[in-house]
């Protein structure tokens, strides 16, 4: 592609002319995506050379569209999600011309997987008070620390990792941001089990890891700013998907409800009958930010989204156990295994109802939603800080 | 499951954005709060100039009205930006009584005598029926028509009848079967009401001449339309509410001060804050649903049930949340937050309580006991 085109209807014209170089059904996967990539056609608001053309992002939707309906693979987001919606966009907006043409086209055919190097026991709502320490040497970094509630470490090829580089200032100062090789040695991965028996997330231990100054992104000391970056794209990638009424887990206790007259009581129906609308309410939410940020406009809705969810979610799964009774008693297996699609509406109802007590606490707890809300969009005096101007070494911990 | 709304567009258009801020300057110029609460001890409490300037200045008085009936030829969705203006205003006008539940009756009913003058805002119509009828009630009896073929009964409790010129009366005829009646004959009772700025009135019909507007099962739809219709734009007033108390308090706290800080620094009123936020942006969805709904008249009726089973709640939320908040001041009758409280409050029982609108949708989306 020399100059590619930015309309419309040029876009669809490209994906087609794609679609009938390269069989979505039997090119393999990689091979497929990749011609995607070297096509501009990944993520088009990308520059030309990196899976993009410099497109309006507004048009993205219509690029995916037109795949879609030919059948063309698509990377499975509980898989991807954290290197194609977190560690893409940081990439690119910090990375240099060597690591985009490093790791971008990788990331995009899923070839490598990534994961995130952010939380650790001392710090997770206060994600800037993070101790893993990094001591330059020469060329390159030694890295020490523990991570934890790492999806997809003992998958990851690759890491983004926020390190504390200075201890000596104030803790949003003294960060630096990498990319962590999580073959090098030092990196040590272990599973974190959960209420629910299994072993979604996983604890990191880094002990003297090496890593190419090469392998920094932003200056020294500004691993903070890049952090947000990461952080803000995890916000936009909250919306989720287009559902149909119904088409969420309250569908399933709605169905439940239908199948077995014996169980219901008018408690219980007053109960569904209120999650039944509040369910509905952030479906239409979550349609209208879908639409907001299709036409360009991201709302602040998706603070919003994810905090209805949390509640709803655990609120009908917790209905769910008491519609059921004596089934309601019981569970289906505490065998510690990896699971690997976990989902909040698969698995059984025990399940979804432990697995529900994560939904407000993972990807920021509803408290600190609520504090977002109120500070960004509301313009609410900001949480007296304490911490502000203390040296991260003399906070008290 | 029934219609799936996926494809609504829930946004507001830049037409309707226009409408808003005309509507909104307006409001501010006509119908300053401190007026509004001094007109509600006032001989009149219903604003007849607002009105009027709603209708020839603004000509919004028939949005929804086609223009070959005399209206502007708009729909629901503009009325229902028009509502949340009104909202937010607790304005003291008979505009979801006449532009909206009488002019969906009306449209129903495709009664174009009438329409072009109530359109033009010259002719108020109140529908004569309890404030608190849900879309499912049963078709009202208490007026009836007698042996001289006139309607006698008395309809209680109606929205926006104080200075309604015709009234659209559901009565029985003598043989049981439903009727609906133009009526210009009628005695009006004031009821001193919860909602001070949608003033109440018991309706007398001593012997009234009618005129039939819809018969039989035609009626009983034609009403149902139309209750239906008012529940799903109602819940725009609600969010106009919801969102005046929001706002209000939010600044509110951000300027009074406790303890040395703004009272708005403390957590147990930015979390509050916060999930009312929360609220108020997922009514924005469900109220943007339900008028279209009633403009394409697809899902009107889980729709409409909806938006009332979320709107009334959080709207009466959002002004208890504004009387608290404000502390003292929010307790006075000088400050405005009772108002809204009150507006809130009746608007929860208006046309249905959220539990019938939920007895309703158990019904609609077989989620029965």
């Amino acid at each position: 592609m020399s100059t590619p085109e930015i309309s419309e209807p040029a876009l669809r014209a490209a994906v087609r002319e794609l679609l009938a170089a390269h069989d979505p059904t039997t090119t393999p996967v990689a091979d497929f995506l990749g011609a995607r990539y070297d096509a501009g056609l990944a993520w088009i608001h990308f520059p030309v050379g990196l899976g993009g053309r410099n497109a309006p992002r507004s048009l993205q939707q219509a690029v995916n569209e037109e795949f879609a309906v030919a059948g063309a693979p698509v990377l499975d987001p509980g898989r991807h999600g954290i290197g194609l919606g977190m560690a893409a966009p940081t990439l690119l907006a910090f990375g240099d011309t060597e690591i985009h043409r490093r790791f971008l086209r990788p990331l995009w055919t899923g070839e490598e997987v990534w994961c995130q190097l952010f939380s650790e026991p001392g710090a997770g709502s206060d994600l800037a008070a993070l101790g893993t320490r990094a001591v330059r040497d020469g060329d390159s970094w030694v890295v020490d620390g523990q991570k934890v509630w790492t999806s997809l470490a003992h998958e990851a090829q690759w890491a983004i990792l926020v390190t504390r580089s200075d201890p000596s200032v104030p803790k949003h100062r003294g960060m630096t941001y990498f990319l962590c090789d999580m073959t090098a040695p030092g990196v040590e991965v272990r599973p974190l089990r959960q209420a629910t028996g299994e072993a979604e997330f996983n604890e990191v231990f880094l002990t003297g890891v090496r890593i190419p100054d090469s392998r920094r992104l932003g200056e020294v000391g500004d691993g903070w700013r890049v952090a947000q970056t990461t952080l803000m794209n995890e916000r936009v990638a909250i919306g989720g998907s287009a559902l149909p009424r119904e088409g969420g887990l309250i569908g399933t206790v709605a169905a439940t409800w239908r199948e077995r007259p014996e169980l219901r009581t008018p408690g219980l129906q007053d109960g569904l009958l209120r999650l039944w609308v509040e369910a509905e309410a952030a479906r239409l939410t979550g349609e209208r930010l879908r639409q907001q940020l299709a036409a360009g406009q991201p709302g602040p809705e998706g603070s919003a989204a994810k905090l209805a969810f949390a509640r709803l979610n655990q609120q009908i799964s917790g209905l769910e156990l008491e519609l059921l009774g004596d089934e309601g008693l019981v569970y289906d297996d505490w065998t510690f295994r990896r699971p690997s699609h976990p989902s909040m509406e698969g698995g059984t109802p025990g399940y979804r109802y432990l697995r529900a007590k994560g939904n407000s606490i993972e990807g920021g707890t509803s408290e600190i939603l609520r504090n977002i809300i109120a500070e960004r969009v509301l313009g609410l005096p900001q949480e007296i800080r304490v911490d502000k101007d203390v040296a991260w070494k003399d906070l008290p911990r | 499951m029934s219609e799936s709304t996926e494809s609504t567009d829930l946004q507001y258009s830049e037409v309707e954005q226009e409408l808003r801020g005309n509507v909104r300057a307006l409001l501010a110029a006509r119908a300053p709060q401190a007026a509004t609460l001094a007109r509600t001890e006032s001989e009149q409490p219903v604003d007849t100039a607002l009105w009027r300037a709603l209708a020839d200045e603004l000509g919004v008085t028939g949005l929804a009205v086609p223009e070959k009936w005399g209206g502007a030829g708009a729909g629901w969705r503009e009325t229902a930006v028009v509502l949340e203006e009104l909202g937010r205003a607790a304005a003291p006008v008979p505009y979801l009584g006449s532009a909206v539940l009488a002019t969906a009756a009306l449209l129903a009913a495709e009664e174009t005598e009438l329409l072009p003058r109530v359109a033009s805002g010259e002719l108020v119509a109140a529908l004569a029926v309890p404030f608190g009828t849900a879309p499912s009630a049963p078709f009202p009896s208490a007026v009836r028509t007698g042996s001289d073929g006139r309607l006698h009964g008395r309809a209680r409790l109606v929205a926006d009848a104080r200075t309604a010129g015709v009234l659209l009366v559901p009565a029985l005829d003598r043989d049981g079967s439903a009727g609906l009646y133009a009526v210009e004959d009628f005695t009006v009772v004031p009821v001193v009401s919860l909602d001070m700025t949608r003033p109440l009135a018991d309706l007398v019909l001593d012997a009234a001449a009618g005129r039939r507007i819809a018969s039989g099962d035609a009626a009983v739809a034609v009403l149902g339309t139309a209750l239906a219709t008012g529940a799903a734009l109602l819940a725009s007033e609600q969010l106009g509410v919801a969102e005046w108390a929001l706002e209000t308090t939010t600044a509110y706290v951000k300027e009074r001060h406790q303890f040395g800080r703004p009272v708005g620094s403390f957590q147990a009123v930015k979390h509050r804050l916060a999930d009312l936020w929360v609220s108020v942006a997922q009514l924005r969805a469900v109220a943007r649903s339900a008028a279209a709904a009633a403009a394409t008249g697809t899902d009107l009726a889980v729709s409409s049930a909806l938006a009332q089973a979320f709107a009334s709640p959080v709207a009466v939320v959002a002004a208890e949340e504004a009387v608290q908040l404000h502390g003292g001041i929010g307790f006075t009758w000088e400050h405005p937050a009772h108002l809204y409280l009150k507006r809130a409050k009746s608007a929860s029982i208006a046309l249905g309580t959220a539990d019938r609108h939920r007895a309703a949708l158990a019904q609609l989306v077989d989620l029965t006991l």
